[in-house]
């Protein structure tokens, strides 16, 4: 063996049989020269993986077709068997509706008010639940005196917090936003504070020899090992955001999408109930992809892990 | 790179190798037990060691002989039950960058690449983050993994990870490495390699190391001194100086001086789980 084995050990790790995947090697070579890592070429590797993708997309399409010909043969031939469709608007009525409001701005403000509602809540929510959930994780005290609150108040519906939220706070909008924050806030909190559990004790021991303490622990070690479950926790958190702003809404308020679909119901305006409600469902899965889409940069370090 | 370049790359960052006066470890009456009353658990018991300056100690032992217990007492990571450890003179209160850790495996951030696991010290300590890079470049170079500065640790094996560990614990310039069987996960060929590779870095550092291992021949090839554990309660029964030269070499291993330090090692050893083994049938 030479010194320079010795020294750089990669010239020996080759010489005692590669305990490394050749790919590894040789794309960190390539990459040497810039002084950065290069990805690998994806073209070839995307047209492949594109194929089982369009294939998913097209029996997602045609499952959603097949919904929509049962829903409108249901409505056409007032099918009622347990369910009575005869009352239901067909997809075509809906399709008009749809186009109608999407036109008007006052639906614009419905759907606006909603989202901004729900934007508001989510924030307040994360920048509440992710420390609060964390700190349960880790601090004992901490955790023994949160827990018997989050056991009691988590299982209250949303609905059943609008009284009180009425006589809380000062205004609608208020009471409104604190029912959705709520709804959020719970999951949030749950899951940020098992993700913090998890926290690996050899990393956080790692850290402290290497002069870490306190709020570095927190910020170098704990927070990124439970930030893959904080962001399951984010994810099911505005989910259950839209449910609970719904319920605020139906009860008070002059705008929003679920005083849209709730005022539809009391006019009459049974098209309308159905666009309300789709939109609530399309804004909702938008949303929650939002968030995926939002941690996935910061969650890259697992792709790397086999 | 050889050992020139690494020279050169010390003089371009200081003085990395520590006064010879630095990196003293007196370990005072210390006992570690955990739990309490009749489930208590004495892991390391009245041990009193002194460990001079730049010397490379490896604690030998089976396991849950309480080498690691012993060690993390040093690192502060353990609080001693009774007595206490002195760094330099100072009483050991909790963990610190003096004393640089390498673990036995899994403990790089795995959502830090390489860079800036090994710059995550003198990050720690203050410097800036341009600093930070340019000493975990150098260390990296030590080590011999500068290609690998923007990987993340799941993407490299064992034995480089383990490597990060050794450089991201050296950036601090700690007085003293504790090194807890870093190279147990590891095999045969490549741990040799590991071997002569610390002990390469070493030399250049001078750093005292406390080596925890139970595997007599890496004891024997690394260590000026082997203290040899017994286990349940724990403690240092023998303190056996290795008579072999350095730098060490691979083939020292069948010289007379590696082979009568290991057969001492081997009866204090084989006289140990004799008696343990006595105890249990009685």
């Amino acid at each position: 063996m030479t010194l320079a084995a010795i020294i750089r050990p990669e010239a020996a790790d080759t010489e005692a049989g590669s305990e490394e995947p050749a790919d590894t090697r040789t794309t960190a070579q390539a990459g040497a020269g810039s002084g950065q890592v290069m990805p690998a070429p994806k073209s070839r590797q995307s047209i492949a993986s594109m194929l089982p993708r369009l294939r998913d997309a097209a029996i997602a399409g045609l499952a959603l077709l097949l919904g929509v010909v049962f829903w409108q043969i249901a409505t056409e031939r007032d099918l009622q068997y347990i369910v009575n469709f005869s009352n239901v608007p067909g997809p075509l009525e809906v399709y008009e509706a749809f186009l109608a409001n999407i036109t008007d701005p006052v639906f614009h403000t419905h759907l606006l008010v909603s989202v901004k509602r729900v934007a508001l809540s989510f924030a307040l929510a994360t920048a509440v639940g992710v420390p609060v959930g964390l700190l349960m994780g880790r601090l004992r005290l901490f955790r023994a005196m949160a827990m018997p609150y989050v056991e009691i108040l988590r299982p209250i519906p949303a609905v059943a917090w609008i009284p009180l939220a009425i006589l809380m706070w000062p205004t609608e909008e208020s009471s409104i936003v604190y029912i959705t924050f709520l709804g959020a806030v719970f999951p949030i909190v749950l899951n940020a504070m098992h993700g913090a559990e998890q926290t690996p004790e050899v990393l956080v021991r790692a850290v402290r020899s290497l002069g870490g303490s306190g709020l570095s622990i927190f910020w170098h070690v704990v927070l990124p090992a439970a930030l893959p479950s904080i962001a399951a926790g984010l994810a099911i958190g505005m989910g259950v955001a839209w449910f609970s702003l719904l319920a605020g809404e139906i009860i008070s308020g002059q705008y929003g999408i679920g005083y849209f679909t709730w005022d539809a119901y009391s006019m009459v305006r049974t098209p309308d109930i159905v666009v309300g409600m789709l939109m609530i469902g399309l804004l909702g899965s938008l949303s929650t992809n939002l968030v995926h889409r939002a941690m996935r940069p910061l969650l890259r370090w697992r792709e790397k892990a086999r | 790179m050889n050992v020139a370049t690494t020279h050169t790359l010390f003089r371009q960052h200081g003085t990395p190798r520590r006064s010879t006066e630095e990196g003293r470890i007196d370990i005072e009456d210390v006992s570690v037990v955990f739990g309490s009353g009749p489930a208590a658990h004495t892991a390391v018991e009245r041990t009193s060691l002194a460990i001079p300056p730049g010397e490379f100690v490896c604690l030998l032992g089976p396991s849950g002989c309480g080498k690691s217990s012993l060690l993390n007492a040093i690192a502060g990571h353990v609080r001693p039950t009774t007595g206490a450890v002195r760094v330099d003179g100072v009483a050991v209160t909790g963990p610190g960058s003096d004393r640089g850790m390498v673990f036995q495996q899994y403990s790089l951030l795995p959502w830090k690449t390489i860079r800036e696991n090994v710059a995550l010290g003198p990050r720690l300590a203050g410097k800036s983050r341009g600093e930070a890079d340019a000493t975990a470049g150098t260390f990296l170079n030590i080590v011999g993994l500068s290609l690998y500065a923007n990987r993340y640790p799941a993407e490299l094996s064992g034995g480089m990870q383990q490597r990060v560990g050794i450089a991201r614990a050296l950036a601090n310039y700690p007085s003293v490495l504790l090194m807890d069987e870093p190279f147990g996960a590891l095999d045969a060929q490549t741990r040799l390699v590991m071997q002569e590779n610390l002990l390469a870095i070493w030399k250049e550092f001078g750093t005292t190391v406390v080596f925890v291992t139970h595997d007599v021949d890496e004891a024997i090839f690394l260590a000026d001194r082997v203290l040899v554990m017994s286990a349940a309660p724990g403690r240092v029964i023998s303190d056996i100086r290795v008579p072999l030269p350095r730098p060490r070499r691979p083939e020292m291993a069948t010289e007379p001086g590696f082979v009568e330090t290991k057969r001492q090692c081997l009866a204090v050893i084989r006289e140990q789980s004799l008696r343990a083994f006595e105890n249990q049938e009685r």
